[in-house]
């Protein structure tokens, strides 16, 4: 598989459950070593770095779990602070600023004092986003990022991620089985299928796309080419 | 049979010994990158210091309550043992002694590692399944700094102060017994408790609680960490780990005794 992301870019890949979408991305972030060829972020092996140059390039990284993945044993606010107080001097009072700043930019202003198993499955995404952004990365991955919540909030969602993208300028790399999602975040939509991309193309290509088996994957018909898993 | 069914069979020992040392070698991986990280880890003071409350206050009613009834059973049988040939003044001694280089600090470690290796390998195990430890490293925080040295250095910390106070409960629990019910009056115990009481003994009781709680940190921390597939990855974990601390426990305890009481203290 070969694939590209140009800064500012958003890319959506999409495919099947179990296709490895989520491997491809925690390969990407350099969680998961490959067994072959290479992963380059701004033209740097990802996989030659040693541990403190890869938590380093990981500051300008950040990832959207598809369960959130907030420490349940910290606060909401402590959760989004978490980054800067590892990594920055900046004093107490600056990163309750900072941290009250993100979490308004996701829509929870004021729950700094929350716990995670409290929150609601759309209030956990928007936190763990919230966290993520707390570094202003320059590079965002998204886990199936609407994945298990309803029409409303996950529109929330994909247009917080749109929001984001344009005003923000962040190279975006989301994977997900959500079409709607899809369409509405992506600049590019890349299907991966046993083990390669299928297809690449703009949305509105992949949309007027005459490819069965993508035909099949976006209608989401149980008749086509592509076999139950 | 097919080739990969008869290697099945034949070659389990084989694949048995691999995996132990495998799973050997994963943690001395782990201890490696605990003491690499140990200085930066000092540092988060406060981390630290709410793992020793989690590990040492919250252990601390169990340890009490084991430590009285063992000194009470040591006692008990070892006043059963001297009956008719051993006089009574060396009662104390024998209690004293038996619990300050072995019950104190091994049952101690047996009891409070189960509890605290179980609770570590749950912890960490369900945050390795939530994604959690994923998480962290995607936001640039070791893992091993920021989880596993502060449970590390508690344990090392903790489980000496609780043999202390187990050693002191445990000689108290031994002397209520003689003076209550085995008819030995208060000045025979405690001048036999005096008799041959050596600091060394003490010393070695505390040098083998501080590698127990090595073990026990260690322990808790790789079975959690490596966890896989949900809750009942999870449960086999901590079920792992409180084993693998026992065993340990045990083994180290007679190579310290080994080495403390041949060599060192010889």
């Amino acid at each position: 598989m070969d694939l590209t992301v140009a800064r500012g870019e958003s890319l959506v890949v999409i495919g099947r459950s179990g296709t490895g979408k989520s491997v491809l991305l925690k390969h990407a972030v350099g969680l998961i070593r490959p067994d072959r060829g290479t992963v380059r972020v701004n033209g740097i092996d990802v996989n030659s770095l040693g541990e403190a140059e890869l938590l380093a390039l990981r500051e300008q990284m950040g990832m959207l779990f598809q369960g959130g993945a907030l420490f349940d044993s910290m606060s909401v606010g402590e959760n989004v602070g978490i980054a800067l107080r590892e990594h920055t001097p900046m004093p107490e009072r600056q990163i309750d600023l900072v941290v009250a700043e993100k979490l308004a930019l996701v829509g929870l202003a004021g729950t700094e004092a929350l716990r995670p198993s409290s929150l609601s499955g759309g209030m956990k995404k928007r936190a763990a986003l919230a966290r993520a952004l707390a570094m202003n990365p320059k590079i965002m991955f998204y886990d199936e990022p609407t994945t298990g919540l309803d029409p409303i909030t996950a529109d929330v969602i994909n247009r917080l991620i749109r929001r984001l993208q344009e005003r923000l300028k962040i190279t975006s790399i989301a994977v997900t089985h959500d079409m709607r999602s899809a369409y509405h975040i992506a600049d590019r939509i890349a299907m991966l299928h046993e083990g390669r991309i299928h297809a690449v193309g703009a949305p509105a290509e992949i949309q007027a796309t005459r490819d069965p088996a993508l035909r099949q994957f976006i209608e989401g018909s149980s008749e086509g080419p592509l076999l139950p898993t | 049979m097919s080739e990969t069914e008869a290697g099945t069979a034949a070659d389990w020992p084989q694949r048995f010994l691999l995996a132990r040392l495998q799973n050997a070698g994963e943690v001395f991986i782990l201890l490696g990158s605990i003491l690499r990280e140990l200085p930066s880890g000092v540092r988060k003071i406060g981390l630290v210091v709410t793992q020793m409350e989690a590990i040492g206050l919250g252990s601390m009613p169990l340890t009490v309550f084991v430590a009285l009834f063992t000194g009470a059973v040591a006692a008990v049988q070892a006043s059963y043992q001297f009956r008719g040939y051993i006089p009574m003044i060396y009662l104390g001694t024998v209690v004293g002694k038996s619990v300050v280089i072995e019950l104190g600090p091994v049952l101690t470690a047996l009891v409070v590692g189960g509890r605290v290796s179980a609770a570590i390998a749950a912890e960490l195990g369900t945050m390795r399944v939530t994604e959690q430890i994923d998480a962290m490293e995607t936001l640039g925080i070791s893992p091993i700094r920021y989880l596993v040295v502060p449970r590390f250095l508690a344990a090392i910390i903790m489980l000496p102060v609780l043999t202390i106070f187990a050693d002191i409960v445990a000689i108290l629990g031994g002397y209520l017994v003689a003076i209550l019910t085995l008819d030995v009056s208060s000045h025979t115990f405690t001048s036999g408790l005096k008799l041959y009481f050596k600091v060394q003994d003490v010393v070695s009781g505390l040098i083998k609680a501080f590698f127990f709680g090595m073990i026990i940190a260690t322990m808790g921390c790789h079975y959690g960490l490596r966890s896989e597939g949900g809750a009942e990855g999870v449960g086999e974990a901590t079920t792992r780990a409180v084993v693998a601390s026992c065993l340990l426990i045990l083994i180290v305890d007679y190579l310290l005794a080994s080495f403390l009481f041949r060599v060192l203290f010889a």
